[in-house]
């Protein structure tokens, strides 16, 4: 900027040096929404995580960041309900994160997407909940670090139960009886959600059937099944569900305001709960459909994966090792002062005196009684299937048979593009 | 710029001496004009509309699956995926539907509305103003606002507040799709957002008729009210009524923002450009089978319009009237 150096200027280079500014304004402007800040040293990097509902969970993710001072990392936070969708698209370009959060699916995998980091876990391997490891295992790699494990069930309210003389349900059956009583022209029996997508594995499981077996072949398509998705089309249809909530399943909003007795929900809303109900709460697993089925929990959760196509790749590594394998502290930090998720490092479960008396006690028992971790080779397509399944025979009045030959076919050539 | 230059460079001063003879530099060339003006807009055709059509077409033969730079060729698999994909050929219809209630509706509330406001005495820009202003709201804050507070499934929505005054039972306006209730929810909020934008374009036509042809109907005997509508009004309202018919067809076709926004995991109540997002940018990704149901929609469209020509006749010029 020869302008600024010297004493009189002329109108030439004034005029370059304002020209040259507004460039460089411009380029700045262009820089800033691209989720990379300032960048003044370091390497920086960018991490994507879904939006949580809890109160400061935002902060304490760019907190964990703030921390780490080999790198500079910023943080997208996702709001909205398709983290999916944007996430998967922004991967193929050049703006994909260099690391983020998501569930164990093989097809990020196979389609070279996610970064083997079998060597960070290793050394703690032990430390791990196994089935946490096993969910992210393919052949013999590890391709992801859990951060938290989120058992789903339902909750209800005590008062309400007792008001209507009703007992905790034990079956799919006893549910709707359940439903079918506690309703009144304030409070409906139960939610599920609006779009019923959260209970559709808990269901299968409750039936005694499975995603996939261990050859990953279909194991949904049984007749417990069929008798379930019958027994959902007629909760959906009895008038005792509540329908088109203000805010979906995962956030406590429905139980909390009345607008219901019995709702499915996850561990992470217990102590926003609790905190509005008080004692009032009480929780159980999704209950067993057919004789052949049992309770079932949907062990659902989060966990960091490093976008393998990312050129900062290996920093983004490092980084998931500073954060996630050695900050204890952290990790502790995250799994229990905002929501509430089990820790699935066994040392920070152990030491986790919030998760270890009360509710949330009851909580972490279903969870190793009930609960079903991830199956790596169920993937999102998958998941989309299923979720047609209950859209076409529970929302809709259709032939479950036909609606799950209609969901074999997606899954099968997911299966044949996946595994041969 | 580069050109001032260098002119100014090449011959300062003696402009004078060329002042004779026409200049014939650059800027009086007419192919460069020509280039100068439509070039921008050219490259931006190509480079936004024509290249992304070729690559959706490449893509279509290809197995792309989470890349749009695919290796594996598989001829016309995707076609064959997505003709005989029910939710493909169902959002067809969907958009049939939609296109038949909502093309009418619009049409006849918006020609209401521009009625009304026509024969104000007084306060008519702030009844058209009014009526205007929810054209500037954006689908999805409107689709929020209809979701959330208008028709949501709970006691306190406003819709079922207020059947609640008749004792009607509480209705899952979206949730459940049986009886259909989500296109009273669609095809309100529309209208709402889209009845003020026509209602303009009909008031405009309106205040084109000649007051001379309603004082000669007077006078042959025409009733005001219905029969001066029907043989006046609405004869002089042809050619707005078709351009209006025309952009509703086009913008019921582009719907996607409040379909998107309303409904969710369903297999129901999804035009085609809701579908062919949640084929290839959804949770599946698959680009290849998005871009050949892309291809078909073109083909269907490039179709409709040939007919549409050959029916009304666009493109034939004047002489065909």
């Amino acid at each position: 900027m020869s302008a600024f150096s010297k004493s009189n200027w002329d109108r030439r280079s004034v005029l370059r040096a304002a020209m040259g500014l507004a460039a460089a304004g411009g380029l700045a402007a262009c820089g800033s929404n691209n989720g990379r800040g300032g960048g003044a040293s370091g390497d920086a990097l960018v991490q994507y995580f879904h939006a949580y509902g809890e109160a400061g969970t935002e902060q304490a993710i760019k907190k964990y960041a703030a921390a780490y001072d080999k790198a500079n990392v910023t943080t997208q936070w996702i709001t909205g309900s398709n983290f999916e969708s944007k996430l998967f698209a922004s991967l193929l370009t050049d703006n994909a994160p260099d690391l983020f959060e998501f569930h164990p699916q093989i097809q990020l995998v196979t389609s070279g997407q996610v970064l083997d980091l079998t060597d960070i876990v290793e050394p703690v391997k032990d430390d791990f909940n196994q089935a946490d490891i096993q969910s992210h295992t393919v052949d013999g790699k590890i391709y992801g670090v859990r951060m938290i494990d989120d058992p789903q069930f339902f909750f209800y309210r005590p008062s309400l139960f007792e008001k209507a003389g009703v007992e905790v349900p034990q079956t799919l059956d006893e549910l709707i009886e359940v439903a079918a009583k506690l309703t009144t022209d304030k409070v409906k029996g139960v939610y599920l959600g609006n779009t019923l997508q959260a209970v559709i594995r808990p269901m299968i499981w409750a039936a005694g059937a499975d995603t996939l077996d261990e050859n990953n072949r279909i194991a949904y398509h049984t007749d417990g099944v069929v008798e379930g998705l019958k027994k959902m089309r007629k909760l959906f249809t009895s008038g005792d569900l509540l329908l088109d909530a203000p805010a979906d399943y995962w956030d406590p909003s429905a139980l909390n305001q009345g607008l219901t007795a019995i709702q499915f929900c996850g561990m992470w809303a217990m102590p926003a709960m609790q905190q509005t109900l008080g004692d009032d709460l009480g929780v159980f697993p999704f209950p067993q459909v057919t004789d052949a089925g049992k309770p079932s929990v949907y062990n659902g959760g989060w966990s960091m994966f490093v976008n393998a196509k990312s050129d900062k790749a290996d920093e983004a590594k490092e980084y998931v090792k500073w954060l996630w394998i050695d900050q204890k502290e952290y990790q502790e930090d995250w799994a229990l002062s905002y929501g509430f998720h089990v820790p699935p490092r066994t040392s920070i479960a152990e030491s986790a005196d919030k998760l270890k008396s009360g509710l949330p006690a009851e909580g972490v028992k279903l969870f190793t009684d009930y609960g079903h971790f991830d199956n790596i080779g169920w993937t999102q397509a998958m998941i989309k299937a299923t979720e047609d399944v209950f859209a076409d025979c529970v929302r809709k009045d259709g032939d479950p048979e036909a609606a799950l030959d209609k969901c074999d076919k997606a899954v099968n050539t997911e299966l044949k593009k996946l595994f041969g | 710029m580069s050109t001032t230059t260098t002119r100014g460079l090449a011959r300062p001063a003696p402009a004078k001496s060329s002042g004779t003879r026409p200049r014939r530099g650059l800027r009086g060339n007419s192919t460069f004009n020509f280039w100068l003006f439509t070039g921008p807009f050219l490259i931006g055709l190509l480079i936004f509309v024509y290249v992304p059509i070729g690559w959706s077409i490449w893509l279509s033969f290809f197995e792309a699956r989470f890349t749009v730079t695919p290796d594996k060729f598989i001829g016309f698999d995707n076609y064959r995926q997505m003709l005989g994909n029910g939710n493909f050929t169902g959002s067809l219809l969907t958009f049939t539907v939609f296109a038949a209630i909502i093309v009418p509706t619009t049409w006849a509330l918006s020609l209401g509305l521009a009625l009304m406001v026509n024969r104000l005495r007084f306060m008519r820009a702030f009844f058209r103003s009014v009526f205007f202003l929810p054209t500037a709201c954006s689908y999805v804050a409107a689709s929020l606002i209809w979701k959330m507070s208008i028709f949501n499934g709970v006691r306190f929505g406003l819709a079922n507040t207020v059947l609640g005054w008749f004792g009607v039972e509480n209705i899952a306006w979206l949730a459940n799709p049986d009886p259909p209730w989500y296109w009273l929810v669609i095809v309100t909020a529309r209208l709402w957002l889209q009845s003020g934008f026509y209602m303009i374009l009909f008031l405009a036509a309106l205040q084109n008729i000649p007051d001379e042809l309603y004082e000669a109907a007077a006078i042959d005997g025409a009733k005001p009210g219905w029969q001066t509508f029907r043989y006046i009004t609405l004869p002089q309202l042809r050619a707005t009524s078709t351009a209006v018919i025309l952009l509703l067809l086009i913008a019921a076709y582009q719907a996607f923002d409040e379909f998107f926004n309303l409904l969710s995991k369903t297999t129901w109540g999804r035009p085609p450009l809701v579908e062919l997002y949640y084929t290839a940018l959804g949770d599946s990704q698959d680009y290849g089978a998005g871009s050949a149901g892309a291809v078909i929609l073109t083909l269907l469209i490039c179709a409709v319009t040939l007919l549409q020509g050959k029916i009304m006749g666009f493109g034939r010029g004047d002489e065909s009237k």
